[in-house]
């Protein structure tokens, strides 16, 4: 039993590993200039290359490709850690509106400081969409402290997200043309425009956040039996509840401030995860979540690029074609487990 | 602690494993249950029993620190529980509650692992010895056959022993248990018991439980603890909570009855005029009268010695029962009686296959009777 676990692990690993090394080649091979391998290995290897080409390949493609690595495992992991905290398989940043509440608060921050021609950094952006994030986090623990059934949670949480969208809306239509157009752009979600100074920001708060995660391991795997079982092991229920819930903010928070919001990948990849380890094993699941949520987004993003080029589609419209899918499945099998 | 709980500690006998101070029980600051006051020994069982919705849950999830307490206090091996650490608490305590373990992909063995969780390291990560442990544990529960099937597809049954042998992997001082009989058949149900008596034998491990089998909670526990929705009415050993007449007054039964000697209870007797009459004794006639109450049959029944087999079950079934004092020739008097009863029935039933010679007085019904041509073999 033991080694046959093992064994499954270390293909999935592998797998998961090759995944992400595969899309990445060709995420930065592959765009409206088509950019071939040993080209890619040229650039690399420090020789002298064409200068648009170089440029393509270390200011555009590269920096969006690592946003998407890091975005992608991020959303994946803020998911995972919504489906442990609520006990409830469709938890996810987006269905519950904790995506829509982020850019709610960061579309009205943008709003204010463009018209007041001040320049936002990244952090600000991030502690708006973090303060947004847990505006709707708080409505959604008010209600669910009211309704225990699963599925009312999830509607609560998608009228939330409607109520955030409406205001959004309401936002981008008195905001100056201008900005309008940069509004809308990320507010329905995109890798596009991504830099290496995003890609550091995020990289340091999303690593951080993965190893406090990571440090959680042990008493998420009691949290998952149940609380009263949690409690009899010794967890402090009510801390580890706190901190669950500020770091999957801090995930979404950080997602929605560089990407905007973007639905499903939260919900599906946990979901593929515990079915390609066949385990529920913090441990195991979290790097699992991380990787699958980064080769999820980097294939989802090089369709985003690809299918209608050189238009680009957002991010959502793919990651919602083959998330959404996966999410009907989980509530079809839940309700043949229970009848 | 403040200063008042600190002055009522100093007034306790500390010598006891699990002590109560006037602790009162309830949800959200409002107390269902007030002041109970309880001690219990190391090594002792102690079994609650009363009515659903009494509380009995309530308090076990008090004394295991899962509910806050609305007054009072509990002391466990003499320290007040609100100064254990959560840790130290989880190296002492084991519960085995009604919750369901919520599981997804985790094996038996999985599960009652889970139990090494306050011993393991900074990953939850087992070693060769908790893996020890873990097998020891099913062992002790005959698990071992189902350790690598589902948790969530085996039995209600195979499940509740799961659990068992989780809190045990704990390596606690006590235990606490929910109504943990509940969904076991017989077999098991004597089992699951065995093996808590055992522990208490070998290990001193101390028990506090909930059961609903009366008969399994007097035959148990050290001490029982009834609460009848009200309040804890009684804490004392089986000999003193099961006297005469005080279950049907805590459950309120109103209809059947249970029989505190015997640990048996009867259904409710049939209320009419008797067409029947049994001839006992001996514990040959019980199997009789309840198939009489099922088809709703009113009977009479005699004459027995009050310390006979079937007296309490006929006591409880029968419209009237014809006894006398035990080791006590039968008076002639009540003989006439019985005589006058067998003419007043249609059937009289005879359960003996023969009489001993010094029971001459239903051998003279007996051939009454056959007289009669009412007699009818039982």
């Amino acid at each position: 039993m033991q080694k046959s676990r093992k064994r499954r692990y270390i293909i999935a690993y592998g797998f998961l590993c090759i995944g992400v090394v595969v899309f990445v080649l060709l995420n930065i091979g592959i765009g409206s200039v088509s950019i071939s391998f040993t080209d890619i290995l040229h650039a690399f290897s420090g020789h002298e290359t064409d200068a648009t080409t170089a440029s393509i390949l270390f200011d555009i493609r590269m920096p969006r490709t690592a946003a998407v690595l890091i975005l992608g495992g991020a959303l994946a992991l803020a998911g995972y850690l919504l489906q442990t905290f609520f006990y409830n398989p469709i938890a996810g940043p987006f269905v519950l509106g904790i995506s829509s509440g982020a850019k709610m608060v960061v579309a009205l921050v943008m709003v204010f400081f463009m018209k007041s021609a001040l320049s936002i950094s990244y952090a600000d952006m991030i502690i708006a969409a973090f303060v947004g994030a847990m505006i709707s986090m708080g409505f959604v623990l008010l209600i669910s402290k009211k309704v225990k059934n699963m599925s009312m949670l999830i509607v609560s949480g998608v009228m939330i997200g409607y109520i955030c969208s409406a205001i959004t809306e309401l936002v981008v239509t008195f905001a100056d043309d201008a900005d309008i157009v940069n509004l809308h752009n990320w507010s329905q979600g995109s890798f596009s425009g991504m830099t290496w100074d995003h890609v550091k920001v995020m990289l340091v708060v999303v690593s951080i956040t993965f190893i406090m995660v990571l440090l959680l391991a042990k008493p998420l795997s009691a949290y998952q039996l149940g609380e009263v079982y949690a409690q009899n092991a010794g967890v402090n229920v009510r801390a580890l509840r706190v901190l669950t819930v500020l770091l999957s903010s801090i995930l979404s928070a950080c997602i929605v401030a560089f990407a905007g919001p973007i639905s499903f990948v939260g919900i599906a990849v946990p979901h593929l995860m515990k079915k390609l380890f066949h385990t529920q094993t913090p441990l195991i699941m979290i790097p699992a979540c991380f990787l699958g949520g980064s080769v999820f987004c980097l294939f989802s993003d090089l369709l985003a690029r690809m299918l209608l080029a050189p238009t680009e589609l957002s991010i959502s419209t793919v990651t919602a074609i083959f998330g959404a899918p996966v999410v009907l499945w989980i509530m079809i099998q839940r309700r043949k487990e229970r009848g | 602690m403040d200063h008042d709980t600190a002055q009522k500690g100093k007034g306790l006998d500390m010598s006891f494993y699990v002590q109560t101070d006037r602790m009162s029980v309830g949800y959200q600051k409002k107390a269902i249950l007030n002041d109970i006051t309880l001690e219990l020994s190391k090594g002792e069982i102690l079994t609650l029993i009363g009515p659903n919705g009494a509380g009995k849950s309530t308090v076990l999830k008090s004394i295991a620190r899962q509910l806050e307490l609305v007054g009072g206090s509990v002391f466990l091996d003499g320290k007040n529980m609100t100064e254990i650490s959560d840790g130290a608490l989880s190296q002492k305590m084991a519960v085995v509650f009604t919750e369901k373990i919520k599981s997804e992909y985790m094996t038996c063995e999985d599960v009652v692992a889970t139990g090494r969780y306050p011993y393991t390291g900074y990953f939850g990560i087992l070693s060769e010895k908790d893996k020890e442990v873990v097998r020891d544990a099913m062992e002790a529960v005959h698990l071992m056959e189902i350790r690598d099937q589902d948790f969530s597809k085996i039995s209600d049954g195979q499940r509740q022993r799961v659990m068992l042998a989780r809190a045990i992997c704990q390596q606690p001082e006590i235990i606490i248990l929910d109504e943990p009989t509940s969904f076991l058949d017989v077999r098991y149900k004597l089992e699951f018991l065995s093996i808590l008596q055992e522990l208490r034998t070998k290990r001193g491990l101390t028990v506090i439980m909930s059961l609903h089998e009366l008969e399994l909670a007097e035959r148990i526990s050290d001490r029982i603890m009834c609460i009848d929705g009200a309040r804890v009415d009684r804490i004392g050993t089986p000999e003193e909570v099961f006297r005469k007449g005080y279950i049907r007054k805590l459950f309120s039964i109103e209809t059947g009855s249970y029989d505190e000697e015997n640990g048996s209870m009867e259904l409710q007797a049939v209320r009419q005029e008797a067409d029947v009459f049994v001839l006992g004794g001996g514990g040959s006639a019980r199997a009789c009268y309840r198939r009489l109450q099922r088809e709703g049959k009113v009977f009479i029944t005699g004459i027995l010695y009050d310390n006979d087999l079937d007296f309490p079950v006929a006591q409880a079934l029968s419209k009237e029962v014809l006894f006398t004092k035990a080791f006590e020739p039968v008076d002639e008097a009540l003989i006439v009686q019985a005589k006058q009863k067998i003419d007043e029935v249609s059937t009289v039933i005879c359960c003996r296959d023969h009489f001993g010679s010094l029971d001459t007085a239903n051998r003279e019904l007996y051939e009454y009777a056959k007289q009669q041509k009412k007699l009818e073999a039982g």
